[in-house]
């Protein structure tokens, strides 16, 4: 297992998040371990339906019926994040872990005022009068770029455009000053302008106060601005982890290697941009062996047997880099061909 | 927003006149007319029967007559006699000077049965409606809250029979039971009366008011709180599954804040439409509850002037319900905005 530091804000271990629905139970997470760093920012990257957002809501014990989180140790701190009472989870939430979203829009309540939806963090977590909440629900808003915000306080979700939704969101996440943000596809909604503003302003803040950062993406060129640390999910499982430029640099597992190539390069002409074949596969109905095996080039031109038999561990190959691949580990009647 | 009031309070004039128009033919191309009542009569003449036609009006065209019950003719000149000579002016002010004119039935004027009706209506029916408030609402939130739950199985169970149960034959059978079938222990009279507002010579007694109210009341409740009920299921249903409501539980917030103050303000909102559509009831009154209780309220009345062919009864009824609705509508529309400020009349 990766390990980075010794000092882990956040430690996953196993975590496994199941849904019960009437097509059968659909693996969302399946055994995911990582851990994230005081201050760090940590991309969590893989397509559409990989499992990133289960991941998230399970940290923040957000999972709701069918979706049940069966196993795993989600250590935060001293604790145990599954093993807490809920008064004592809503405590953490919005306080000391707090989460943004993938619409901004639509995550607030567009039937109550941005600024009463701001206090409403103080008035759970702090101990303020009206006239306070209401102060520090405006500096908030200044803080995150919101041009005249004493108005926009009194505005409703509807009256904001996406890009000044999602800095309200942003805002109240950062009330608290957290010690993690988890930020679920945070620029995905907005255009890519504002998206670089978003990103550059979650960046600043984290700088200033020293808050870490989950950030969820399927976008490889968000990671490459942002990470510090890279953990690339595919089918419920991570199956890369490595610092930023290592993964960039020397991606080793085939599905990573896939999707760096398949990100389209300014300024080259492609008659088709890469791609990675065949589809995602169904978590209901997980391939035996290593869950990318089906669409796996490298196993083919290795010839490799063992992928279809046997998952293999995520294992760390090289210091701070680690890979759940059978073209970099040994096993009984198996030879790595690869050295990383 | 007043102005927005003002603009649809004037629509409203236009559109109730449209309206006078369609009921008024409505009602005149119904089978029978007012004179076949009477014509049962042996003691009616063919000359008597000329006579009424031509007291009632009913010998003119009916655009004639329509512009009689609205706007009067005591500023025509009639022929009251039929000698083909104009002799008199009318007396009639028409319903837009507030004169309904004379039920066909008892002779006196509409509007004043109507206003006598009105508040026994409004009791019975405006009760009604409170209490399947009381009912429904709570019902509605909790069978959402705890979708799936044996609360919830049972109570979307029992609101789909309380829709699927015909009103009449529920009203039957609680006469069945309360009056005809249990005694008071005590009196060995029948547990609760089987129709009437109030015992006669007992008319302040407030508990004689209230076991009077209980069965019709309880009839309108069943299909009523069903309705709601399962409406409000369903509204509920879709807001707690929002991405805010999420955002709120992430936020911190308890369960319960989460549900009052974030989910329940938005689900509430279509759930005005819903009362809005069925406010007129408490005016326009339940036909089959009165005519099954004996209540005398306007539902009865208006089932009376249909059969017996009392057509300006009929048509004051009508109208006063076109009112209401017309009125209801405007209510909700303002309500809604009061409620979402995503909606805004200007």
């Amino acid at each position: 297992m990766t390990e980075h530091s010794d000092q882990f804000l956040l430690k996953i271990r196993g975590l496994k998040t199941y849904f019960y629905t009437e097509d059968g139970v659909v693996k969302a997470v399946d055994g995911v371990d990582f851990n994230v760093n005081r201050g760090e920012i940590l991309g969590l990257v893989g397509e559409s339906g990989c499992g990133k957002s289960v991941t998230a809501l399970s940290i923040m014990q957000l999972i709701r019926k069918p979706g049940k989180i069966v196993e795993g140790k989600i250590s935060f701190g001293s604790v145990n994040l599954r093993e807490l009472p809920l008064e004592d989870i809503q405590e953490i939430r919005g306080n000391r872990i707090s989460m943004i979203f993938q619409q901004p829009q639509t995550s607030l309540n567009p039937v109550i005022t941005v600024g009463d939806q701001l206090a409403e963090v103080f008035e759970i977590h702090a101990d303020l009068n009206n006239e306070e909440m209401r102060e520090k629900s405006v500096e908030l808003l200044r803080t995150v770029g919101i041009a005249d915000p004493e108005q926009k306080a009194l505005a409703y979700p509807h009256e904001m455009s996406g890009g000044q939704a999602q800095r309200v969101m942003i805002a109240m996440g950062l009330a608290m000053r957290p010690e993690l943000l988890i930020a679920d596809e945070p620029t995905t909604a907005l255009d890519v302008t504002i998206q670089a503003q978003i990103l550059d302003l979650m960046r600043d803040l984290r700088n200033e106060l020293g808050t870490a950062v989950i950030l969820i993406t399927h976008d490889l060129g968000v990671i490459a601005e942002m990470a510090d640390w890279v953990a690339v999910m595919y089918a419920g499982q991570i199956v890369e982890q490595a610092g930023v430029v290592p993964l960039f640099d020397k991606p080793l597992h085939p599905y990573t290697r896939g999707l760096i190539n398949s990100i389209p390069v300014l300024g080259e002409t492609k008659h088709r941009l890469a791609d990675i074949d065949g589809v995602v596969p169904n978590l209901v109905d997980l391939p035996k062996g290593c869950n990318f095996a089906p669409r796996c080039k490298a196993r083919k031109k290795y010839g490799l047997s063992i992928c279809e038999e046997i998952n293999p561990d995520l294992k760390e190959i090289m210091p701070n880099h680690s890979v759940r691949c059978w073209l970099y580990q040994d096993a009984e009647d198996h030879k790595a061909p690869l050295k990383p | 927003m007043g102005q927005y009031i003002v603009r649809r309070l004037l629509q409203a004039i236009p559109m109730l006149l449209l309206v006078s128009i369609l009921l008024f033919a409505l009602v005149n191309v119904a089978p029978g007319g007012p004179l076949s009542q009477f014509s049962r009569s042996r003691r009616m003449t063919a000359e008597r029967a000329e006579s009424l036609k031509r007291q009632f009006g009913l010998d003119k065209p009916l655009t004639v007559q329509y512009i009689v019950w609205l706007a009067g003719n005591d500023w025509m000149a009639i022929d009251t006699d039929g000698n083909g000579i104009t002799d008199s002016y009318g007396t009639r002010k028409g319903v837009l000077r507030g004169d309904f004119g004379f039920s066909y039935q008892n002779r006196e004027p509409v509007l004043p049965q109507i206003m006598d009706r009105l508040p026994n209506t409004v009791y019975l029916m405006g009760l009604t409606l409170i209490v399947v408030a009381i009912i429904a609402i709570p019902i509605g939130i909790i069978s959402a809250v705890k979708q799936y739950s044996a609360f919830d199985i049972t109570v979307t169970t029992l609101s789909f029979m309380g829709q699927a149960i015909p009103e009449f034959w529920l009203g039957l059978i609680l006469i069945l039971i309360f009056y005809v079938g249990l005694d008071n222990p005590v009196t060995g009279k029948s547990l609760l009366p089987g129709g009437g507002m109030y015992t006669i010579g007992a008319e302040f007694s407030l508990i004689d008011r209230i076991r009077h109210l209980i069965l019709p009341v309880s009839m309108g409740v069943v299909g009523w709180v069903a309705w709601w009920s399962r409406f409000l299921r369903s509204s509920m249903l879709e807001v707690i599954n929002q991405d805010y409501i999420r955002t709120a539980r992430a936020k911190g917030q308890n369960e319960r804040k989460v549900l009052y103050r974030h989910a329940l303000k938005n689900a509430l909102i279509p759930l005005v439409t819903m009362i809005m559509i069925d406010f007129p009831y408490v005016f326009t009154g339940a036909i089959v509850v009165e005519q099954l209780f004996s209540w005398p309220g306007m539902g009865r009345m208006y089932y009376d002037a249909a059969t017996s062919r009392d057509y300006p009864m009929l048509m004051g009824v009508l109208i006063l319900g076109s009112m209401v609705i017309i009125l209801s509508n405007l209510m909700a529309d303002i309500i809604y905005a009061y409620l979402d400020p995503r909606v805004r009349y200007d």
